[in-house]
Formats: C-alpha cells, structure tokens, sequence
C-alpha cells in the first residue's frame, strides 16, 4: 500500500515536472537542442570588403552560439569564386558531417548537384545573399524588387511627382540588377511626372559610375534627381560637381562613403540635404545563420525568408557614421531573438520586426 | 665491365628516375587515402568515395589534355578557359540543337589541332599562342553564353552521375583512362615517335617523319580531352558559365607534372598524371578535413608542387 502511494507520489512529481518543463522549453522557443550541431558556411568569394565584413558577422554570431552553448562548432570555406570548387567544398562538407550547411552561392544552378546531395543526407541547406535554386534549399532572400521601388518612391515624393531622373544601374547581366531596375520602373511609369532622362551602368562602382555620368551629362537637361542602387553615388556626385552643374538629389547605399558624403552635403545645403540610403547588408549572414539555427532545431521555416533592407533616416545617420569604418558597408548584426521574431512574423503574416540600430563591431 | 653498364642501360635499376616517376605519385596517393580514411572514416565507402571523387572526371581529362601538351615539351595556358567554352556550347545548344553543338565541339577539336600546327609552322613559343588563344575561348565562351544559365540533357547529367557496382565510375574511368593513354603514348611505335618530338624534334624530322602531322595531332589529341572534360564538367554543374573552367589551367599543368611529366618535353607518364590529377583533387579535401582554411589551400598546393620538383631533381642527383 505504501508502495503504490509512493509510486503515485512519484508519477504526479514526474507529470508536474515533465509540465514545467514543457512550458518552460515553450517559453524559451527551444524547440530541440542543438548544443551538439555543428553549421557550417561554404562562401563562394571572400575577395573584397562587403564580403570580408559578411564574414567577420558570421563569425561573430557563430562565437556567440558556441559560447552560449546553442551550437558546438562552425567553419568557414571560401571557393575563389569558382562553382565546381565551392559543389566539391560542399561535397566535403557532407562527408565531414555538418548538420547544416549555409551558402553564399558562386551560380545560381552549378551547386544545385551538390545541393541536393546535402538534402538526401538530411542536412539543412540555407542559402542567402547569391541564391541558388535547388528546391530543398532554403532561401534568406532580399527583394530587390522592392530595394528599387524605395529610392524611387522617395524620389517621387520629394519631387512632387514632377522632374527629370537619371537612372544608375547596377552590373550588367545579374538578377540583382534586373529586380531593381524593375522595381524603380514600375514606380516611375505610375508617375507619368517623372520622366527618365537617362540610363548608364554604375556597376555598383564608385570609378565606373563617375566615368559613365561624366559621359552622359554633357547631353542631358536639368536633372532634379539620380537614382542609383548603392556603392555609386559618390561617383555620381563627382561627376555633377566636376561639370559644373547643380547637385541634385542622389539617392544612396549604405557604405560609409556614402553616408559621409550625406553628412557634408547636409552640413554644405542651406536647410539640409534630402535623400535616403539604403542597401542590401553584409549583416544578412547572422540571419543566415540563426535560421540555419532554428530548422536544425526543428522549427517549420518557409522555403523563402524575405528579408528587408536596411534604411537609415537623417536622424540615425550621425550614429551610422560612428560605427561604421572607413571602407566598410553599415550594416546591423542581427540577434538570435531578431530571427525568431521575423520568423514569427512571417508565420502569422504580420510586419517584420524593426531593423536592429547601429551598434558597434569588429 | 662492359657488360654491367650494358645491363645497367637496358634494365634500369630499380629505384631509377623513370621507375620513381610512377613510383612517387602512386604511394603519395596511397598515403593521402589512408590520411583521409583515417580522418574521415565516413569516406571509407562507396558512397563517401562517390563524393570525394565527383569533380575527378573533368580534372581528369584536363590533365589528359595538358599531357598530350607536354609530350612535346609545349605547355597550354588555355585549357581552363577551352573547358569553359565546351561546357557554354553544350549548355546551350545540346538540348534543343544537338547538330549544331556536335559541329561546334568538332570545330573547337580542329582549331586546337590548328593552334598545334600554327606552333610548329611558325616556330612559336606555345606559352606565348595558348596564351592567347586562352582570350578567344574565353571570348567566345562569352558570346554563346554572356551570363550563367542553360540547360544541359538529362542523358548527360545520368551518364556523369552512373552508379557502377562495386566500384565508384569515376574510379573505374580513371584507370580505363590511365590504361589507353599508356598504352597510345607509351607502347604504340608512333607514340615513341611523338615523345621523340618532345626530346629531340631534329632527330625525329630527320628520320623522316613530319613534325607539322605530330603536332596538330597531339593538339588534336588535347582537343578532344578538352571537350570530355567540359562535357562531363556541364553534366556535374547541369549549367553553363563562362568562368567555370578557370582553375583547369593550373590543376591541370600540377597534376601532369606531379605525375611524373617534365617541362623539357618528350617524359611523360599517363599512369602518373592520373595519379596526379587525384592527388590535386584529393589535397584540398585533405587540408578541408585536417581543418586547414581554404585561405592557405592555394599556397599548400603550390607548396606541394614545389616539394615534388625538389625530390624528383633530389632522385636525379642520388640516381647519377
């Protein structure tokens, strides 16, 4: 009799235990432990500084997971942007037994191979930034669509719907280039105000954007305002000062040159300089990462995470400028509750969390 | 007295440089499996060896290619781009335009013969004219393809990814390629002739024999290397992408050279440059699974090669 009591005694511990701890494990949205997983991030090309300074943020977040005991270990190989040398990286990978495998992808197609073998081996496949399509990846994916219509819409409003634009385009022949050009198309044709008075590709380069407006300046009217799509503007604005002619309104990336000519010209115009920067970020590797995170822990992600671009106002600009060094891109480093609230979001349809502001970084 | 040195010419003694030569590669590749398998026991099956050797079949026949190059003492700088430009033409035209991609690949294999007689014709350095002809495959690559994309045949991406019993195809191919390419090169009369080319083309001319037809065919010969290395690349990548082929250029020069070919011409070995080619493709999985960043892969490789030169021209020295 004293048995059973006991035995009982000991289950109803056991239940209410078992209850606490499935509502302390729902509390804290752990859905599995990974403390043992490993996530690994094969990168196509580490040449320049947008992608060093991708990098150094998944490092940054990976350290964090492994001090926090989230993850066990991480490691980062780069392919010098060449496809079949990133499809035998990952075929590496696989073999060494990742649980996940995250992608800064060198083509589009060329890994889907080795994409899919990751899959049959159960291993979680995340890729951002260049995508690439296998259907059993997951994708972190900006839209450019969208990052085209921003600048364009700012244009619009500021212009009143009225004035000539000179369109800066991107590298020629590249998804990227094609989505923004159309986003900002689609915002100028509803304003029949506005009209394009000219197109020439930047590249995204400071020198080429410079040449190819000093080129076409000499033949246009007035311009009340010249699109780009970031890493161009200071090329622009040089070749408008160059010849001569009335600053008009430039719209901006996010890298620190940018943002420090925003600052002068603000300083330099009687009543401020208005204009808006914003860009895809380097810092898209720490959402990478802590979704990679969340599927191995067994959380249901959709096959697409949309996320937005940074946007940076005049009132956080002087804050941006602080933390960000000369030669990099601003970008925020995104948290592991960050990720967890844009994956909610976007489960239960509602807007995405506010950007993370400027903090300081390695 | 005379009858030692006599012996000695006819049989070389067994630790000869032409013995170490095959001897060398083999054990390093040996020892590297042994290395991987015991770093990484999951390769140690069919499966884990299907994919360490994936990406062996393009490399493979690029180093082939480069063979038939050094044979006669040339080297090709353009091989890497000439892959490139084969996996762009079957990408876009295999699918829906297979006359039209079988008479581009047929073409491309004729302008590399012609490349070989142009060479021969005009006495020209090889470094110099692949070079430059790496920038019209390139070119032309870029024109049938300016931007990634395409499609490649079902048929092909089936044949690249064939699951043999037993043993893993891209095992199989490498000793069915190891095989032919000696058996042409090493034991076929003309074979010897097309060495002798490579060692001492004056005697070869003087015995008769036509130094233009020798070239064009060995560059022929390349050609058609070329073109299996881009058909089995586009059935691996399912895609077309003008730069894909870059690397082939020198993964393919260290892997021939590692196996035992030499830049003065006229001593190669096909078994060798086999085990080359797998021995270049193996270190970077090595140095991934010893957990050696990528960044110092490139230099290790390089390093590799350097450490070969040094104990092959240590093996002369020994061997005299």
């Amino acid at each position: 009799m004293k048995q059973i009591k006991f035995a009982s005694a000991s289950a109803l511990a056991l239940l209410m235990a078992l209850g606490c701890h499935a509502a302390k494990a729902d509390d804290a949205s752990a859905l599995k432990d990974t403390s043992k997983s490993g996530i690994a991030l094969s990168n196509s090309y580490a040449g320049n500084t947008w992608r060093q300074q991708m990098l150094r943020v998944w490092q940054a977040a990976a350290q964090q997971a492994i001090d926090g005991h989230i993850i066990a270990k991480t490691k980062i190989v780069n392919a010098d942007a060449s496809a079949p040398q990133q499809a035998s990286q990952i075929e590496n990978l696989i073999l060494e037994g990742w649980n996940s495998i995250v992608l800064d992808a060198a083509s589009p197609t060329a890994l889907n191979g080795s994409i899919e073998d990751a899959c049959k081996q159960g291993i979680t496949v995340v890729v951002f930034d260049s995508l690439a399509t296998a259907p059993c990846a997951y994708k972190v994916a900006y839209d450019y669509v969208e990052a085209g219509r921003i600048p364009a819409r700012f244009i619009v409003q500021q212009l009143h719907g009225k004035g000539n634009v000179l369109v800066v385009r991107g590298m020629p022949g590249t998804q990227v280039d094609v989505d923004e050009f159309q986003g900002a198309q689609e915002v100028f044709k509803e304003n029949p105000g506005i009209k394009v008075v000219g197109t020439v590709n930047g590249q995204w380069t400071e020198s080429v954007a410079n040449k190819e407006v000093a080129g076409i300046l000499p033949s246009l009217p007035k311009v009340d305002a010249v699109i780009g799509q970031g890493g161009d503007s200071v090329g622009t604005y040089q070749a408008f000062k160059a010849a001569g002619r009335p600053i008009p309104l430039i719209t901006l990336g996010t890298r620190q040159e940018e943002l420090a000519l925003w600052e002068k010209l603000d300083k330099a115009t009687p009543g401020g300089y208005a204009t808006e920067a914003s860009s895809s970020v380097p810092g898209v590797s720490s959402i990478a990462f802590w979704v990679a995170q969340q599927i191995v822990a067994g959380r249901k992600v959709p096959n697409v995470v949309k996320v937005s671009l940074l946007q940076i106002s005049k009132a956080d600009l002087a804050t941006w400028l602080k933390v960000t060094p000369v030669g990099a891109v601003a970008s925020p480093v995104y948290s592991k509750e960050w990720t967890i609230d844009l994956l909610k979001s976007i489960a239960a349809n509602t807007a995405p969390p506010p950007s993370p502001g400027p903090t300081q970084n390695k | 007295m005379s009858k030692h040195t006599s012996m000695a010419l006819r049989r070389p003694s067994r630790l000869s440089p032409d013995r170490l030569r095959v001897v060398v590669p083999i054990l390093a590749l040996l020892a590297m499996l042994v290395a991987t398998g015991f770093l990484q026991p999951r390769v140690m099956s069919y499966f884990g060896f299907t994919l360490l050797l994936r990406y062996s079949l393009p490399l493979l026949f690029a180093t082939m290619a480069q063979l038939c190059i050094l044979v006669v003492g040339d080297i090709d700088l353009g091989i890497g781009p000439f892959v490139s430009l084969v996996n762009c033409i079957v990408a876009s035209w295999l699918a829906d335009q297979p006359w039209l991609c079988g008479i581009a690949l047929v073409g491309a294999i004729f302008a590399y013969a012609a490349m070989g007689a142009f060479i021969q014709y005009r006495r020209l350095p090889s470094i110099v004219v692949t070079l430059g002809f790496s920038f019209i495959w390139l070119g032309a690559a870029l024109l049938v393809r300016p931007t990634p994309g395409g499609t490649v045949p079902d048929w092909l991406i089936a044949a690249t990814g064939f699951r043999t019993p037993l043993v893993p195809m891209p095992a199989l191919l490498a000793i069915v390629v190891a095989f032919i390419a000696h058996h042409l090169i090493m034991r076929t009369a003309y074979g010897t002739v097309l060495r002798g080319i490579g060692s001492n083309a004056a005697a070869v001319e003087r015995a008769g024999w036509s130094l233009l037809v020798g070239r064009a065919l060995l560059y022929g010969a390349a050609g058609f290397c070329g073109v299996l290395a881009g058909l089995t690349l586009s059935g691996l990548n399912t895609t077309g992408d003008p730069w894909v082929g870059a690397q082939y250029t020198l993964l393919s020069i260290a892997g021939a050279i590692i196996g035992g070919a030499e830049f003065s011409g006229g001593i190669v070995s096909p078994i060798g440059a086999v085990f080359g080619a797998m021995i270049m493709l193996l270190s970077s999985s090595l140095l991934s699974f010893l957990n050696i960043s990528t960044d110092w892969q490139l230099s290790l490789q390089g390093g590799l090669l350097t450490l070969v030169l040094a104990l092959r021209t240590l093996s002369v020295w020994v061997g005299k």
